[in-house]
């Protein structure tokens, strides 16, 4: 099924390939070509929104925690497939609750064959998580096919918990650190505010929906850094480019107009890396459709409505470009015009 | 922006095509690659979450290390005071990870403190430079001398540890005759064995779980076991359980007669008058000899084969064993039996190891993952694809050019570095190709706004990207220190995604700078165009 519709993908990638050679093809305008929206306007809202989302997911991270997966919190992780037919997990819970290992949760996914077996760290060490795997696999025996066993003992799951918090800390300050060599102190600090939000908001998003929060979803968040930041030193370019060539230009109007002439690349691109998110979303399968759906929040959601409504607008307040006037170009020859 | 001399042309294609040759090894089966010469052999290796098999992370027990140190020096400590004939007080104890005596006469305490030092070697031997010690030796006060071991010297010994454990890990193993595992160090302590293939690694962890230090020792005939338990132990005896159910107990000397280093093989095979399994050895001349005395002076008694501190079984010596070889017998399974054989062959463990990790996943699921990954990087491109060529049409085309040599040469690099493949990694190349059309976009939008801006076609393309790879090279770097603190941080399939990404966001820049360029380059002296079909 799959390879006809992927080879009938193929021969219309081939026919708009000609069609587009021989300029056959309308050209397809996603976002109009002068756009003037007044976005800076728009602060006023944002800012309060933003801050009150940010609160929500704090309080949010709070009360009702991350879904820490066996990565951070230890403990076991079975992928079971029944041989024949649906798994009994009535049967299986029994079962396991026989073993006397503390909590086990079971849950179906992806089909009434397949199960995952969630065991808590036990008490007594290392030793005794491969104790409890052991057990387990003893009780469920051959009736069914093992597709993935993990078991994380209580050091390793805290050093990993603890390596993944310092890497998120080391890639802000390296971001940071490039941006103020990069532009002035003021981006970097904006960027850095947006960097913030956009983690802020994808935690309440991970505490909310309960996903599994383990080095995946380190992962995630260090890529949705990345891109938010991508989109943020997008705009922020233009910016610069626009503090140089119009010296006289209100600060919200020029904000604006850097926001307005970079939109449709920022909408084109959101738009094609949505593209790939959903085909992994859709296709790539459960093993990294949480990664995936974190992402999606976090890239298309929230990087967007970041960098073009926070991280650009906060330069205003930040004191960007206020004594342009009084200090012309001789006050900034450190910077080299690259473009 | 738009000229390329000849030579800078060839330059961009060259390495392109070279990087993107890079990949071929990966279609051929692998069986065929490896007679090719060894610089072509490199290749995209599959992750254990792609291809199946199991990770373990084993620890070495450094508190164990630390006390079979002690215990050592102790019994160095007792003996060199008897030697000297210094009188001592309430015996030689192990306390806060330190041994201490207490000389009886005062007197005496400046020739023992001296006797003592002498057990004190220089660290890394005779060729030890530090200065360092191996033992601290420290008069404590009150006629009380303390032997305590300095960090550096603990630190020396674990890493000793860590080695012979790898070496003796490696060799059981290969012994499971697994395709091509990986065994490493990591950390101070640790030791990582990934095994491709492995579906359960039980039998593996049983394996690496028993120290299988083998001795041969007498049985103590002079009390009987139960008299033992209740407290009656001689002195230079022990009371040891047997390996197989019912525990059994035996009372055992201390003496070891031959221990498990002089053994030269095992192999595990069938007893010929019980048929049952047994295990077969040899021993090293010394051991043979040793074995040979042991059992001339000890005819009709019974001598037990001891395990890990458990009796595997315990046979009356009926006649002299001169060959330097013998049989275990001990209510073995064939698995059991060759497991013993296995153990013997590699030798013992130094420390114990524990399990503190383990990740397993089976075929069934590696190859779900595979086709998973496959389909959505399929579905993915095809998406982007259709997306850019209704967008920017002609554009569009030099776009998807871009794109699939970017991915070429991803997979090129990758095969290149002999890096690891895995479902994460998969995600990253699919979402390279979402932001490799970025660069892409940015030039071509920015040319967009250069003809509204009244540039004509071709100053309106140059302008473009002029104006835009600065934007792309930004852009792109803050993405890539996100990229490279995973890789560091990461490991396994993380570290797999942190590879895809950051090599990606370096093919990505590579061809907005080159390739794209070129591309355009080529269709404005090819068409000379008055406007821009964009």
């Amino acid at each position: 099924m799959t390879h006809t519709v992927l080879i009938g993908l193929g021969v219309l990638i081939a026919i708009l390939t000609v069609v587009s050679v021989f300029g056959w093809l309308p050209s397809l305008r996603i976002v109009p070509d002068d756009t003037h929206f007044d976005f800076t306007r728009f602060r006023r809202i944002s800012f309060p929104i933003s801050a009150a989302l940010s609160i929500v997911a704090i309080t949010l991270f709070f009360t009702h925690g991350l879904n820490f997966g066996i990565d951070f919190k230890g403990g076991t992780l079975l992928e079971v497939r029944a041989k024949s037919g649906a798994a009994d997990i009535a049967a299986m819970r029994t079962t396991l609750d026989g073993l006397r290992l503390g909590e086990v949760q079971l849950q179906q996914f992806g089909g009434p064959e397949n199960v995952l077996i969630r065991v808590a760290e036990q008490p007594g060490g290392d030793a005794a998580q491969q104790e409890a795997v052991q057990k387990v696999r003893a009780a469920l025996g051959d009736s069914v096919e093992y597709r993935r066993v993990e078991v994380v003992g209580p050091r390793v799951s805290g050093e990993l918990l603890a390596y993944g918090m310092l890497g998120l800390m080391l890639a802000i300050l390296g971001i940071l650190i490039y941006l103020w060599f990069r532009f002035e102190w003021q981006f970097a600090l904006g960027a850095m505010i947006a960097n913030v939000h956009d983690i802020v908001l994808t935690i309440g998003f991970m505490s909310i929906s309960q996903v599994d929060f383990d080095l995946t979803s380190i992962a995630a968040l260090l890529t949705i850094l990345g891109y938010s930041l991508n989109d943020t030193v997008v705009i922020y370019d233009r910016i610069r480019e626009m503090l140089r060539r119009y010296k006289k230009m209100p600060m919200p109007q020029l904000l604006n107009e850097s926001i307005n002439s970079t939109l449709s690349r920022s909408i084109i691109t959101h738009f094609t890396v949505t593209l790939a998110l959903l085909a992994l979303l859709l296709f790539g399968g459960h093993a990294i459709h949480s990664f995936t759906a974190v992402m999606m929040f976090g890239v298309v959601l929230v990087g967007t409505y970041t960098s073009i409504f926070i991280a650009a607008p906060i330069l205003i307040y930040l004191g960007v470009g206020e004594h342009r006037e009084d200090a012309p170009d001789t006050a900034t020859p450190a910077k080299k015009n690259k473009a | 922006m738009l000229y390329f001399t000849r030579w800078k042309a060839l330059g961009i294609i060259l390495t392109a095509l070279i990087v993107c040759l890079c990949a071929i090894p990966n279609f051929f089966p692998e069986e065929q690659v490896k007679t090719w010469p060894a610089w072509a052999q490199r290749r995209l290796v599959l992750g254990l979450d792609l291809q199946g098999g199991s990770y373990l992370l084993l620890e070495v027990d450094s508190n164990y290390v630390k006390k079979e140190r002690l215990d050592q020096v102790r019994d160095d400590v007792r003996r060199t005071l008897r030697d000297a004939k210094i009188g001592f007080t309430g015996g030689v104890t192990v306390r806060n990870d330190a041994v201490e005596v207490r000389i009886t006469k005062e007197g005496d305490a400046q020739a023992a403190l001296a006797k003592l030092r002498e057990l004190s070697q220089p660290l890394g031997g005779l060729m030890g430079s530090s200065g360092q010690r191996d033992l601290e030796v420290a008069d404590a006060g009150g006629g009380v001398i303390r032997l305590s071991i300095p960090q550096a010297a603990m630190l020396d010994r674990m890493r000793k540890t860590i080695e012979q454990s790898i070496q003796i890990v490696e060799r059981r193993v290969n012994e499971l005759g697994t395709v091509e595992p990986v065994i490493q160090r990591q950390g101070n302590d640790r030791i990582l064995v990934q095994v491709p293939g492995l579906q359960d690694p039980t039998r593996l962890k049983e394996l690496l779980g028993k120290t299988a230090k083998m001795e041969f020792r007498m049985v103590d005939t002079s009390v009987p076991p139960d008299q033992a338990q209740q407290g009656r132990l001689p002195p230079e005896s022990e009371l040891l359980m047997s390996a197989s159910p019912p525990p059994t107990p035996y009372v055992v000397k201390k003496q070891v007669l031959v221990a498990g280093g002089d053994l030269t093989d095992a192999q595990a095979s069938f007893d010929q008058r019980t048929g049952e399994p047994v295990v077969s050895f040899k021993f090293n001349s010394s051991g043979a000899r040793k074995f040979s005395q042991a059992t001339t002076e000890n005819v009709g008694l019974p001598f037990a084969i001891v395990l890990d501190n458990k009796v595997i079984s315990a046979p009356v010596i009926r006649e002299p064993i001169t060959g330097g070889q013998g049989q275990i017998s001990g209510n073995f399974t064939v698995q059991s039996a060759n497991d013993l054989a296995i153990l013997l062959r590699a030798g013992a463990l130094p420390a114990p190891l524990t399990v503190v990790e383990e990740r397993t996943v089976g075929p069934g699921l590696g190859q779900d993952s595979i086709e998973k990954g496959e389909l959505a990087a399929y579905v993915g491109s095809i998406l982007v694809i259709v997306f850019m060529l209704l967008t920017y049409r002609l554009f569009g085309v030099f776009a998807n050019i871009a794109v699939a040599i970017n991915v070429a040469m991803i997979f090129g690099l990758l095969s290149l570095l002999n890096a690891t493949l895995t479902l994460p990694g998969i995600a990253g190349i699919v979402l390279t190709v979402g932001i490799a059309v970025d660069s892409n976009v940015l030039i071509y939008e920015r040319i967009r706004e250069e003809l509204r801006g009244g540039r004509n076609a071709i100053s309106a393309i140059d302008a473009g990207f002029k104006r835009a790879l600065a934007t792309i090279l930004d852009s792109n770097i803050t993405t890539f220190i996100a990229a490279a603190v995973l890789f560091y941080i990461g490991t396994g399939p993380v570290r797999g995604f942190a590879v895809t990404l950051g090599i990606g966001i370096i093919t990505t820049v590579f061809t907005a700078f080159t390739m794209t360029r070129l591309i355009v380059a080529w269709w404005v002296r090819w068409k000379r165009p008055q406007s821009v079909p964009i």
